[in-house]
C-alpha cells in the first residue's frame, strides 16, 4: 500500500520540480528576449535630447508572465492535453457526429454578420455602434475578402504571392482617380477596378509564369514594391505621399446619398439625425455581399473545370500537362481572378476611407494577407475567415483593453506589442495545427460519399 | 472524349496503317547522343513495347513523342483515325495530349495526390469540360449544358473506374491508394483524356505477379474496347511477351532489334544486350553490329 501511495506522490513532486525547472528556463529566455526590447527605452526629452529610459519593473512583469504561464503549462496544461488525446483516440472508434453548430457553421455565421450591425445600434446607440461597425466589422470583412482573393491564388492554384497588395492598391487608386476626374459612381467603378486589377494581374502574372516557388516569391514581392513606388513618384497623377483625399462616398445605387449637403441625403429623406453610422452600416452591408460574392464565385469555380485544373497543378504541375492542360492560361486566370477580387476590395477600401495614399499598401499588409490564408488552412474558406477575425479582430480589440494598464501601469499602450503577440499567436498556431485551422480540403464531386482529403495528402505547390 | 468506350473497334480488323511514325530521330543532351538516329513505327491498334537495358533510351524516347523533350532531329508524325497527321516535334506538350490525342503515364507515378481518385479522372477531362463550361463563363452561371456535361463525365470516370477496379476507392485520397492501385489509376486517368495512342512508360514496375496479371487484363481490355493504340516501355518480360504484337529493342540509343515478341526474344543480339557475351565472341558480335548499322546506313541512302 505505502508503495503505491508513494509513488503517485513522487511523481508529482518530480513534475512539479520539472515545472519550476523549465518555469526558470522559460524567464530565462524572456529575459534575454526582452531585455533591449522592454527593459530599456529610447525617448526625447524637452531639449530633444535622445535618453535611455529604465523600465526595469515592466521587463519583471514580462519576464514573471512567462516563468507563470511556462509553470502552469507544463504542470497542468500538457497532462490534461495527453489525456484528452488518449481519451480521443480510444473514443474514435466510436461514430463522432459533428455538432449541430459545426454541421451548420456557414449558414449561422452569415445570419450573425447580417443581423451585426441592428444588433449593434440596438447595444450601442447609433453613435457608439460606429466603432463597432466600422473598425471591427468592415475592417474583419476587407481582409476576409482580400484573404480568400489571395487564397485562389495560394491555396488553390498553389502559387505563392508575396505581392498582392498591388492588386488592392491598383483597384483603391483606379477607385479614387477615376471618380474624382471622371466623376464616375462607386457602382460603375466597382467592376471596373476589378478588371483593371485583373489586367494588371495577367500584365504581372505573364513575365513569371516560368518561375516557381522562391523565385516566384520574390519576384511577386518586388511586383507589389514597384507599384506602390510607382505611386509615391508618379506626383502629376496620383499626388505621391499626400494620397487622393476627397474620394466620392458610395450611394445606394443612386438612389440616397450620404453627402450630408445633398438633396437626398439618407438621414435627410428619412428624417433621422444626422450621423455617419448609416454609411458605416451600408458599407458594412456591400462589403459583406462583395465577401459573400468571392466566397460563392471561389466554391463555383471549384466544382469547374479551370478550379480542379488549379488544384491539380498545385498537386503536380508536369502531370497537368501530360493531361492537355495549358499551365499558362490555367495560371494566368488564378492571378487574375485572384487579383479581381484584390481589386474589387481595393475600390471599396477607397470609397471607404474617402482617402488613398501609398502608405496602406506596403508590404506588411500582403505579409498579413498571407498569414491570415496560411493560418486558416490553405483552400478552407471557414479556416481563413474564422483567422481574419482572430487575427485582425485581435489586433483591434487590444486598443480596447485599457485595464491591462491597471497591471502594467499607465504608460503601457497595447497597440504598441500588436506585431509581438502577433508573431506568438503564428508560432503557436504553427505548433499545434501546421496545416492551419482548416487542415483537410472538400472535394470537389464525388461519387459515393464527400469525405475530406487529410491534410497529409495535399501539397502547398511549388509555385 | 465520351465517344472513346462506346467506339468499340475491332483490334483485329485495325488495318496495317501506322499510327505512330518515328523517323531519324536524335536526342543528344551536350556531348551525350541518347538517341541516335531511331526509326520505327507503332501501328493502329497494336500493343508495341519499347524494351531495352537501363540507360538504353526509353524514357527519352517517350519523353519526345510526348513533347517533354524537344528532339535534336527527326520526325514522329501521328496519324489519327480521321486521317490528320499531327507533326509532334512542332506541338507544345499539352497541346500533344490536347490536338494529337496521345496520352502519357510517367515512370515514377504522377498522381494528384491530395485530390480525390474521381477527382483525378475528372482533371483528366479538363479539355472536354473546359469547351461544355463555355470556357468556364456559362458554367459559372450554372447553364444546364455544363451540369450535363459535368454528369457525362462522372459516367466516363466510373467507367473508367470499373475496369480500373477503383470504384471502391473512388473517394479516397489518391495518396491514400496501394501502389498497384496507383498504377492502375494513373492508366485510367490518361484513359480519360479519350487518346488514340497512349504511352506507359513501365506500367508493371513494383507490381506484385497478381497485380501485373490485372495489369495485362486492364491493357488488353483498353485495347479490345476502345480499340486505342499501346507503347509501353517495360522491363517485366511476362509483361511484354504475354500482350505485346511488336517489340523494339533499343541499346545505347540505337535500334537493335525490332519485330514480333518470338522474333526478338530469339534475336542473337538482343541477347548479348541483354545478358552480355563472352569475351572470344565480342569481336564476332561488333563486326555483326556494324554490318547491321552499315546496312541500315545503305537503306537510308
Amino acid at each position: 500500500m505505502a508503495t503505491v501511495s508513494a509513488n503517485p506522490a513522487r511523481a508529482e513532486a518530480s513534475s512539479t520540480a520539472r515545472a519550476l525547472r523549465e518555469a526558470v528556463f522559460a524567464g530565462i529566455i524572456a529575459f534575454g528576449l526582452f531585455v533591449l526590447y522592454v527593459g530599456l527605452k529610447t525617448d526625447q526629452n524637452i531639449s530633444n535630447e535622445l535618453i535611455l529610459v529604465q523600465r526595469w519593473g515592466l521587463l519583471a512583469i514580462f519576464v514573471g508572465v512567462a516563468m507563470v504561464a511556462r509553470f502552469i503549462g507544463v504542470l497542468y496544461v500538457q497532462p490534461f492535453l495527453k489525456r484528452r488525446r488518449t481519451a480521443k483516440s480510444e473514443a474514435s472508434d466510436l461514430e463522432l457526429q459533428p455538432s449541430y453548430f459545426r454541421r451548420n457553421f456557414s449558414t449561422i455565421a452569415i445570419i450573425a454578420l447580417v443581423l451585426y450591425p441592428p444588433l449593434m445600434v440596438a447595444l450601442f446607440g447609433t453613435q457608439g455602434s460606429l466603432k463597432w461597425v466600422d473598425n471591427f466589422g468592415i475592417q474583419i470583412l476587407i481582409y476576409v475578402m482580400l484573404a480568400w482573393g489571395l487564397n485562389i491564388v495560394v491555396g488553390l492554384a498553389g502559387l505563392l504571392d508575396l505581392g498582392y497588395v498591388a492588386f488592392y492598391a491598383v483597384g483603391a487608386y483606379s477607385y479614387a482617380l477615376l471618380s474624382t476626374h471622371l466623376g464616375l459612381s462607386f457602382w460603375v467603378l466597382l467592376p471596373l477596378s476589378g478588371l483593371l486589377a485583373a489586367v494588371w494581374g495577367m500584365v504581372l502574372g505573364f513575365p513569371v509564369l516560368r518561375l516557381r516557388g522562391d523565385y516566384l516569391a520574390i519576384v511577386t514581392l518586388a511586383f507589389g514594391e514597384i507599384i506602390r513606388l510607382v505611386l509615391i513618384n508618379w506626383t502629376d497623377v496620383t499626388q505621391g505621399t499626400f494620397g487622393v483625399s476627397g474620394v466620392a462616398k458610395a450611394s445606394i445605387f443612386g438612389i440616397y446619398s450620404f453627402d450630408v449637403g445633398a438633396a437626398n441625403n439618407f438621414a435627410k429623406v428619412w428624417g433621422l439625425p444626422m450621423s455617419a453610422a448609416y454609411y458605416k452600416i451600408f458599407l458594412f452591408y456591400v462589403i459583406l455581399a462583395l465577401a459573400l460574392l468571392t466566397a460563392f464565385v471561389t466554391i463555383r469555380l471549384r466544382r469547374m473545370p479551370v478550379g480542379r485544373a488549379w488544384e491539380a497543378l498545385r498537386e503536380d504541375e508536369i502531370a497537368c500537362r501530360s493531361l492537355g492542360i495549358n499551365t499558362v492560361t490555367t495560371k494566368l486566370t488564378a492571378f487574375a481572378t485572384g487579383a479581381m477580387f484584390g481589386g474589387f476590395a481595393g475600390s471599396f477600401f477607397a470609397a471607404r476611407q474617402g482617402f488613398v495614399s501609398p502608405e496602406s499598401f506596403v508590404f506588411l499588409e500582403s505579409a498579413v494577407i498571407l498569414a491570415i490564408v496560411v493560418l486558416g488552412g490553405m483552400g478552407s474558406l471557414v479556416g481563413i475567415a474564422v483567422a481574419a477575425v482572430l487575427m485582425i479582430g485581435g489586433t483591434e480589440i487590444l486598443r480596447e483593453l485599457t485595464f491591462l494598464k491597471a497591471v502594467f501601469g499607465p504608460d503601457f499602450t497595447p497597440e504598441l506589442y500588436r506585431m509581438l503577440i502577433f508573431g506568438l499567436a503564428m508560432v503557436v498556431v504553427m505548433v499545434l495545427k501546421p496545416r492551419g485551422f482548416v487542415g483537410s480540403r472538400e472535394p470537389s464531386a464525388f461519387l459515393h460519399e464527400r469525405k475530406s482529403v487529410s491534410s497529409s495528402f495535399t501539397k502547398e505547390g511549388h509555385g | 472524349m465520351a465517344s472513346a468506350p462506346t467506339t468499340k473497334a475491332a483490334a483485329g480488323a485495325a488495318a496495317q496503317d501506322p499510327i505512330l511514325k518515328v523517323e531519324h530521330l536524335s536526342m543528344r543532351f551536350g556531348g551525350l547522343m541518347a538517341i541516335n538516329d531511331l526509326s520505327f513505327e507503332c501501328r493502329r491498334g497494336d500493343i508495341t513495347a519499347l524494351i531495352g537495358p537501363n540507360g538504353a533510351g526509353k524514357t527519352t524516347v517517350f519523353n519526345c513523342i510526348t513533347g517533354f523533350y524537344k528532339p535534336t532531329m527527326g520526325m514522329m508524325t501521328l496519324r489519327q483515325k480521321g486521317g490528320q497527321d499531327y507533326l509532334l516535334e512542332r506541338l507544345a506538350d499539352f497541346e500533344i495530349t490536347k490536338r494529337a490525342k496521345v496520352a502519357r503515364t510517367f515512370q515514377n507515378i504522377r498522381l494528384f495526390t491530395g485530390l480525390t481518385v474521381l477527382e483525378n479522372l475528372l482533371v483528366a477531362q479538363h479539355n472536354a469540360l473546359m469547351r461544355a463550361s463555355g470556357y468556364t463563363i456559362l458554367g459559372l452561371f450554372g447553364f444546364p449544358a455544363y451540369r450535363k456535361a459535368s454528369k457525362e463525365s462522372i459516367e466516363l470516370a466510373r467507367y473508367w473506374l470499373d475496369k480500373a477496379s477503383l470504384t471502391e476507392r473512388a473517394d479516397d485520397p489518391a495518396g491514400d491508394l496501394p501502389y498497384g492501385a496507383q498504377r492502375r489509376l494513373e492508366i485510367a486517368r490518361a484513359m480519360c483524356t479519350g487518346p488514340e495512342l497512349l504511352c506507359l512508360d513501365e506500367p508493371a514496375a513494383g507490381l506484385n505477379p497478381r497485380e501485373s496479371l490485372a495489369l495485362n487484363t486492364l491493357l488488353q481490355g483498353i485495347r479490345a474496347d476502345t480499340g486505342t493504340s499501346i507503347l509501353l516501355i517495360e522491363h517485366d518480360m511476362s509483361v511484354v511477351m504475354e500482350i505485346s504484337d511488336h517489340v523494339v529493342v533499343l541499346e545505347y540509343g540505337q535500334k537493335i532489334s525490332d519485330g514480333t515478341p518470338d522474333f526478338v526474344k530469339n534475336d542473337p543480339k538482343v541477347i548479348a544486350a541483354y545478358l552480355g557475351v563472352e569475351d572470344d565472341e565480342v569481336e564476332e558480335v561488333i563486326a555483326e553490329v556494324e554490318e547491321v548499322a552499315h546496312e541500315v546506313e545503305g537503306g537510308q541512302k
